[in-house]
């Protein structure tokens, strides 16, 4: 099968790809270099997350900062009370589920939809916000652990080696570390949406009515799926916290959407359109924000470059950088071949 | 008795910002079914003409009341014109591309005005009741809310206008067929919204000053108070501004600001997870 080939090949890629900047980035980088692209790492999960819940199952959550924050912040607090930090990393991504589980309770079992959804998954990671925001001072501490406020907590424990408290990983480690779990959690998303789970889900996001017609009880499905986003954003809080420290910023509004641009610009309905798009744009914020600094482009604002670039995206290219890749690859083998019949084209854009 | 009269006007104020905050956006996405995610910077955009206006010596009324809603009602209808006319019925899509807007608002401003708090101070000075003083101008807020309110639902109900428009978002096609263009009909709305939430944030300026990012501080109050109260853009806006201003202003006096708000905001989803719909999905449901 053509298709079953072309899938293969693509995951190849990707993961030639990615050990190509696991082995290949450390040889040459330095640290500065090395950090920055833990924290890439650290967001294209981020973004993978919301791009497995929104591209695949529909639900557009525009509070994944609620998780990331959540991820963050319960890895600190663990880890600084219980000093090794194995547990609090796993405590780290099962909070986040659990919470997405609770939230996804009351939403799905609620029949709240689309819009309803995004506004309340908006005030979710809000009410996050306000109220870490104003954690300072001791009554706010748990345990050992200060949430600090507007601050933050600057010493956030940096992760160990398993079973050796105090030995910390260097921050290659903890870059390998975030690459491989970029890698990891890539194919597991490509490999669940091959099961028969991940056909439901995408069943679902197509026709909702029909899902349910057929016998699928789509809320748990959706609790399900959304709960792994919820993980996935918790782990790349985590990462984030261990190359950054964690703060109040993590839970704001331009970190969920952030994510969104994400995936707008990377392309809806891909896995690999999100990271690229993640990647493309912290590479363009960071040259943003050095530019500022020249003389002569000090005017230049990076949200006003991001939200012009997300107009325009959204307007004329609604399928992002990899739609405009397909589309421009399709163009080029129309001029090399006679034009490919309307059908073709139309099964490869609906092809996950 | 003097705390409780003091306790009421908070109450009330604190009523009185939400209707102001969110009834703007209430005439957008209540009859468009547009989601205006700048709708914040709308009203950042009001309280940043007024300001400027005043600066430059224009009439503090004048400023609030006519030069802020005619900038951000200008404003609005340039962004229906080329932007959201492309993507009507399109909710995902309209909600991204007015986020985009939202973000190079910041910047823009941020760029012109810098990003520092700018001010100017209420005007009609203070009363005081028993012991307390209060700020005569949060009074009239109170006021300027009703009366926003009244005049609305009085031109939706006996004006032609408000027929018409009501007529458009009911079935656009048939009141197309009948004689109207809805095109104009949408961006007439659109440009209204603009202008109200111009005013509002002209007018709460004084009271909160204005930053580029003021934005993000009102949308989820606008957002959730509008959703809150459903279908009925009025009295759907009027009824879950009394509710949660309520809440918000109760948990304020029991603990602080800040828990006052999460108060507010865990109302909201509590009350979406009761009423999908909003308040008057479910009751008063033929009001306007």
């Amino acid at each position: 099968m053509k298709a079953g080939r072309l899938a293969l090949a693509s995951n190849l890629a990707v993961l030639a790809a990615g050990l190509a900047v696991l082995f290949g980035l450390p040889a040459f980088a330095e640290t500065y270099l090395i950090i920055n692209s833990t924290i890439f790492a650290a967001f294209s999960i981020l973004a993978l997350s919301l791009a497995l819940i929104w591209g695949y199952a529909g639900i557009l959550c525009f509070g994944q900062a609620a998780f990331f924050g959540l991820g963050g912040y319960t890895y600190a607090v663990a880890a600084i009370n219980m000093g090794e930090t194995t547990l609090p990393a796993l405590i780290a991504v099962l909070l986040p589920a659990l919470f997405a589980g609770l939230l996804g309770y009351f939403m799905f079992w609620g029949r709240i939809s689309d819009v309803y959804l995004g506004v309340i998954t908006l005030t979710v990671s809000l009410i996050f916000y306000r109220f870490v925001n104003q954690t300072a001072g001791e009554q706010w501490n748990i345990g050992d652990a200060p949430l600090g406020g507007f601050n933050g907590i600057p010493s956030t424990p940096i992760l160990n080696w398993p079973g050796r408290p105090g030995d910390q990983l260097a921050p290659e480690d903890i870059f390998a570390l975030s690459v491989s779990l970029l890698l990891v959690l890539y194919l597991g998303c490509k490999f669940l949406l091959g099961t028969r789970f991940g056909r439901i889900i995408v069943a679902i996001r197509e026709n909702e009515t029909r899902a349910e017609l057929l016998g699928y009880d789509v809320r748990l499905y959706k609790l399900a799926i959304f709960m792994m986003g919820g993980a996935m954003a918790g782990l790349s809080g985590l990462l984030f916290a261990n190359s950054v420290f964690v703060s109040p910023t993590m839970f704001s509004l331009p970190v969920s959407g952030q994510i969104i641009i994400w995936i707008i610009i990377g392309g809806l309905g891909t896995l690999i359109g999100p990271v690229i798009g993640c990647i493309f744009m912290q590479i363009l914020t960071n040259w943003l924000g050095t530019l500022s600094q020249v003389k002569g482009f000090g005017w230049i604002d990076p949200n006003l470059v991001l939200g012009v670039l997300l107009v325009i995206f959204v307007l004329l290219v609604p399928r992002g950088l990899t739609g405009l890749t397909i589309d421009f690859w399709s163009w080029l083998k129309g001029l090399a071949s006679p034009a490919p019949t309307d059908t073709a084209t139309a099964r490869e854009r609906t092809d996950p | 008795m003097d705390y409780f009269v003091i306790l009421l006007l908070q109450i009330g104020s604190a009523i009185a910002s939400l209707v102001l905050l969110s009834i703007g956006l209430a005439v957008i996405f209540g009859m468009m079914r547009v989601i205006n995610l700048a709708h914040g910077e709308f009203l950042m955009l009001g309280g940043y003409a007024a300001i400027t206006a005043y600066n430059h010596g224009v009439n503090l009324w004048l400023a609030m009341m006519l030069v802020a809603p005619l900038t951000v009602g200008i404003f609005g209808a340039v962004v229906e014109r080329l932007v959201i006319r492309h993507l009507y019925g399109r909710l995902i899509d309209t909600m991204l591309a007015t986020w985009g807007l939202s973000l190079a608002m910041i910047g823009f401003v941020t760029v012109v005005f810098g990003n520092t708090v700018s001010g100017i101070s209420a005007p009609l000075g203070s009363l005081s009741i028993g012991a307390y003083r209060t700020g005569a101008y949060e009074i009239f807020l109170i006021g300027i809310a009703a009366l926003l309110l009244v005049v609305g639902w009085l031109v939706l109900r006996f004006t032609r206008h408000g027929l018409i428009s009501r007529g458009t978002m009911q079935n656009p096609a048939m009141a197309a067929a009948l004689g109207t263009n809805p095109s104009a009909v949408y961006a007439a709305t659109f440009a209204v919204g603009s202008a109200l939430s111009g005013l509002a944030g002209g007018l709460l300026a004084p009271l909160s000053g204005v930053v580029p990012t003021i934005g993000s501080a009102y949308i989820a109050k606008a957002f959730i108070t509008v959703i809150s109260g459903g279908a009925a853009i009025l009295s759907g806006t009027a009824i879950a501004s009394t509710l949660l201003g309520a809440i918000n202003t109760l948990a304020t006096f029991a603990f602080t600001s800040v828990l006052g708000e999460v108060a507010l905001l865990v109302a909201a989803v509590v009350l979406l997870r009761l009423l999908p719909q909003g308040i008057t999905g479910r009751f008063f449901r033929r009001a306007l």
